[in-house]
């Protein structure tokens, strides 16, 4: 329950500490930290534009992809405490469910039948699969750690002891951080600011979205982001008392959301061309992590 | 007794009456008989899996000695699934076969075909005499080859049906093989002396009996690279024909791994890591080229391919289960590898039946010429996105259990200490993880590119408008969907349905009388999936309705999709699927041989521009066609004899017989000459 709530607390101002982080990054004053929120709200009330070329999966698409994240949600512990769903092997259950939101945010763009939104689709279909074995792996890698094949069961044995696990913590967290970055098309793999369709991946899929609909779509983007925030929170929340786990989960959501921010000023976009192989490379990023954790154990020779 | 008689005599009436009856009672009768047959097997099967395994000693022939006839667990389980997709199967198919009501004689031979099918296969699972396994496994063969080539007057459906024929006879000669070796050394043809050779000769021996077995079981089930028949049966035959071949009749060949594999004592670990290795690459392997179809049915064809590998994956990780004594392995692995039996079997046949609503509706099977059919046929478009999501193995369906089940096991087994074993786990969790990927990939394109969006263009143009299937071919189709719902929202209940079979796998290990065949956290788990899934769902609907509801309240608008400026007709400019799948089809390239044919667009006043391409299939590629090429090189050195000249025939006639005659002859002269010759 604590970690719903504090997901949740996250999620109101993540996006508005990385608007800042950029803002400033760029000399710009920027809008307040509750300026996104203030958007989605907005969106939230208005009225609906649909196309007539696009049929009852528009239209509940955009709720499933929303009800997809926030299962998700549900599953990630918060230090000692479990998330409201918690079995063996819930991590698994946490992709599928994620991979079934995505399902039907890419074929809620193609049911526009727009070139455009076609194109998104496609990418993020590659991309997501080409992702998927990057994160399987390294859950892998700290289930075999561990000994324990749950969320909660995995980050309350997790122990950094000596200089690999302290090696292996930062892999998973750059893991991490890439997956979200992929999963909610940011850069260096899309860039969602920028003004050029056929450059987009995630904008221009819900290009036909309007209202209520845009609105989860949007905020759904802030949940995954304090989501992803919360993992790489527990990796090293370890064994406190709640009032200092919240300081540590609060001090690396604004981490990560500055780190985001200033990735995004900072860094290129890839050419689409070279993503399939970044994304690749995270794999091999986890795979690293696998033998590291191999090493750990003592079963390499 | 009395129902083995009553199922004989059901089965003959049907069969002889068949070829007598006007094309509608025909049907009526087939599809009787198929349901009265399934419901009679499914209660003797049913009556197994809760406790009460059924035996009967048939007396035989002089030939194939006692003829026992068991069903066990694992025979149960298969029975079940073979009849629920059986029955669907013909429910469909009566419909489906409207279209042809013409082809009165035709239709006789595929009713006919189509009970023999179904009771082979119920008789390959219940009969433990290998001869007589032998006759019903080549006559579900040729029965699987005649439902095939319904539509004999196209050449590519006849050539598709022959080389299915030649394979699965393929596979029939290894599997004589290994019964008459082990028939040779044990001088007995019950299944029961395979256990005894195994238990008799040496790992070695028993190894390569399992080795004979498992290729012509393959052969039948799919595993690359053995699966080069079925992308091209699957889209010829008729779409209850696909469903009922993707959905059962490859799953006998995992049958007879399954029933193998309790046979067989022999060191289970390297066997698992075998199994493993080989159902690891079908799976990538399968759904990489499924990805590249244009063909609909092709498609899906490729996908049967992909999920007899997570099938095996189970396998594999149960038979490592059962080799190092680990109890909890063993029921992961084969739980997930039996209930995506079923799981596949439900939602392959759910497919290619939407396939076949989409292909009576619009006669063709080309994903490209496709588009927007969810206004035309909606219900349809719902089934097949249901069933997609399904194979994709995401949740509330089923098809999320049962690969939940092989990730568990996955991941159980990494607490292993073997490095071998942890080495082997990560390649298969890197390969499922992919496979899932890819699944994605390739069910959004065919889902996204056949029924939303606009119309494509296609070539020829369609007489008339594509229609919904009428409301009897739909009832079916619903009942698949309703059975694969309640094993994603109550998977317990399914696992239950599984403990005896799995008990049947436990019993397998040294020491194991004492251990639940399903413990009790792997019930929880399936306990949570089910609360999840439902979780989910109740969710869902909330979010719909308040958004429906707000809907209500707000300004609602209808406008046309956003062109950027463009406002003319942008169905031309529609992503295709060839472009959906362009930058996969970049990265898989070098895997695979595709053939591209293309004229660009150019010069100051360019004429129309076209590109094509065509995946082909490399390792069939070099396992078929290279050898073929070679054997056709060979024999054709020996055309010379065949002349056309009937003199020559004549002559070789006489030459055979004055061969046949004087061989002898001379070698008992040979003989003779030889003692003579010893004497002196």
């Amino acid at each position: 329950m604590i970690s719903l709530a504090m997901i949740l607390f996250a999620s109101l101002i993540f996006t508005g500490v990385v608007v800042r982080t950029k803002s400033l990054a760029s000399g710009r004053k920027g809008p307040g930290i509750l300026q996104p929120l203030k958007d989605v709200l907005r969106l939230l009330r208005k009225g609906t534009v649909f196309s007539e070329t696009t049929s009852f999966i528009f239209q509940i698409a955009s709720s499933i992809y929303f009800v997809s994240v926030l299962m998700a949600i549900l599953v990630v512990p918060f230090g000692q405490s479990k998330g409201l769903i918690s079995f063996d092997g819930d991590f698994v259950f946490f992709a599928y469910v994620l991979a079934l939101g995505k399902f039907f945010s890419i074929i809620s763009a193609m049911d526009t039948g727009s070139s455009f939104e076609g194109m998104g689709a496609s990418r993020e279909a590659l991309y997501s699969m080409l992702a998927e074995p990057a994160f399987f792996v390294l859950m892998g890698s700290f289930a075999m750690l561990t000994g324990h094949t749950s969320f909660h069961g995995i980050f309350t044995a997790l122990h950094f002891s000596s200089h690999v696990s302290y090696a292996l913590g930062v892999l998973a967290t750059f893991v991490l951080i890439m997956v979200a970055m992929i999963e909610n098309s940011r850069m260096p793999i899309d860039d969602p600011k920028t003004h050029l369709e056929l450059t987009m991946i995630h904008e221009v899929m819900i290009l036909d979205n309007s209202g209520f609909g845009l609105g989860l779509f949007t905020y759904a983007v802030n949940l995954k982001f304090a989501m992803y925030g919360a993992i790489i929170a527990n990796f090293f929340i370890g064994d406190v008392p709640w009032y200092y786990a919240v300081l540590v989960f609060t001090a690396v959501q604004v981490l990560f959301a500055v780190i985001v921010g200033l990735l995004e000023s900072f860094t290129a976009r890839f050419r689409m061309a070279h993503n399939a192989t970044f994304i690749f490379t995270l794999t091999s990023a986890s795979l690293l992590i696998f033998f590291g954790v191999l090493l750990l154990m003592g079963k390499f020779i | 007794m009395t129902f083995l008689l009553i199922y004989l005599a059901i089965l003959a009436a049907a069969l002889l009456s068949v070829p007598f009856l006007k094309v509608m009672a025909k049907g009526l009768v087939t599809v009787a008989a198929v349901i009265s047959c399934a419901l009679l097997s499914s209660y003797l099967a049913g009556n197994v899996l809760v406790g009460s395994e059924f035996e009967i000693i048939m007396p035989g022939t002089l030939v194939t000695g006692e003829v026992p006839i068991r069903i066990d667990a694992l025979s149960a389980w298969f029975i079940l699934v073979i009849n629920f997709t059986m029955i669907t199967g013909a429910l469909y198919g009566l419909q489906y076969m409207k279209v042809y009501r013409e082809q009165s004689a035709n239709l006789s031979l595929h009713c006919i075909a189509y009970l023999l099918a179904q009771s082979m296969l119920i008789i390959i699972c219940s009969v433990q005499n290998s001869l007589v396994f032998l006759f019903a496994w080549e006559i579900m063969a040729v029965s699987a080859f005649l439902l095939v080539i319904f539509e004999h007057q196209k050449p590519e459906t006849l050539k598709a049906g022959i080389n299915y024929l030649i394979q699965s006879h393929v596979s029939i000669v290894l599997l004589t093989v290994g019964f008459i070796w082990v028939a040779y050394r044990m001088d007995s043809y019950d299944f029961k002396a395979i256990g005894e050779f195994s238990a008799a000769f040496g790992g070695v021996n028993s190894f390569v009996l399992f080795g004979c077995f498992f290729v012509g079981f393959s052969l039948k089930a799919g595993f690359v690279p053995f699966h080069t028949w079925l992308p091209y049966a699957h889209p010829a035959a008729p779409s209850h024909v696909s469903g009922i071949m993707s959905g059962v009749l490859i799953k006998i060949g995992i049958y007879g791994i399954l029933r193998m594999i309790l046979l067989v004592k022999t060191d289970f670990t390297v066997l698992g890591y075998f199994i493993l290795f080989v159902a690891v690459v079908s799976g990538v392997y399968g759904v990489m080229l499924a990805i590249l179809q244009h063909n609909l049915k092709k498609l899906l064809a490729y996908h049967s391919i992909e999920n007899i590998g997570i099938i095996g994956i189970g396998i594999g990780l149960g038979t490592i289960g059962i080799g190092m004594n680990n109890s909890l392995l063993t029921t992961l692995g084969f739980a997930g590898a039996l209930l995506h039996t079923l799981n596949h079997s439900l939602f392959k046949s759910l497919l290619f039946f939407s396939a076949g609503n989409v292909y009576q509706a619009t006669h063709s099977m080309n994903i490209e010429s496709f588009g927007g059919l969810i206004k035309k046929m909606p219900h349809t478009a719902g089934l097949f996105l249901v069933a997609s999501l399904a194979i994709c193995g995401l949740p509330p369906f089923n098809g999320f259990v049962s690969e939940f089940l092989i990730y568990a096991g996955l991941y159980n087994g990494l607490g292993n200490s073997a490095p071998t074993l942890v080495l082997a786990i990560v390649a298969s969790l890197f390969g499922l993880a992919l496979i899932g990927g890819l699944a994605l990939l390739c069910f959004t394109k065919a889902f996204g590119v056949v029924f939303l969006g606009t119309p494509r263009p296609c070539h020829p143009p369609q007489a008339e408008l594509p229609a919904e299937a009428n409301a009897a071919t739909l009832v079916p189709m619903y009942a698949i969907v309703a059975l694969m719902l309640a094993i994603g929202l109550f998977p317990g209940i399914f696992l239950e349905a599984l403990s005896a079979p799995l008990a049947a796998f436990q019993a397998k290990m040294p020491g194991a009388e004492n251990v639940a065949a399903l413990p009790e956290n792997v019930r929880q788990i399936a306990t949570s999936i089910g609360w999840c899934a439902a979780g989910f769902l109740a969710l869902a609907g909330l979010v719909i309705f308040i958004q429906q509801k707000l809907a209500k309240e707000k300004p609602l608008a209808i406008a046309p999709t956003w062109g950027c400026g463009y406002v003319g007709d942008a169905s031309r400019m529609q992503y295709t699927a060839g472009s959906f799948v362009r930058s996969y089809r970049k990265l898989a390239e070098p895997l695979f041989s595709i053939h591209k044919k293309k004229r660009p667009v150019e010069g100051i006043f360019p004429t129309d521009g076209w590109q094509e391409t065509h995946p082909y299939d490399k390792a069939e590629a070099w396992l078929i066609d290279l050898p073929l090429r070679k054997l056709k090189h060979f024999i054709g050195k020996f055309q010379f004899l065949q002349n056309g000249n009937p003199q020559f025939y004549v002559l070789y006639g006489v030459v055979f017989i004055v061969l046949v005659i004087l061989i002898p002859v001379v070698m008992g002269s040979i003989g003779l000459l030889l003692k003579f010759l010893n004497q002196l």
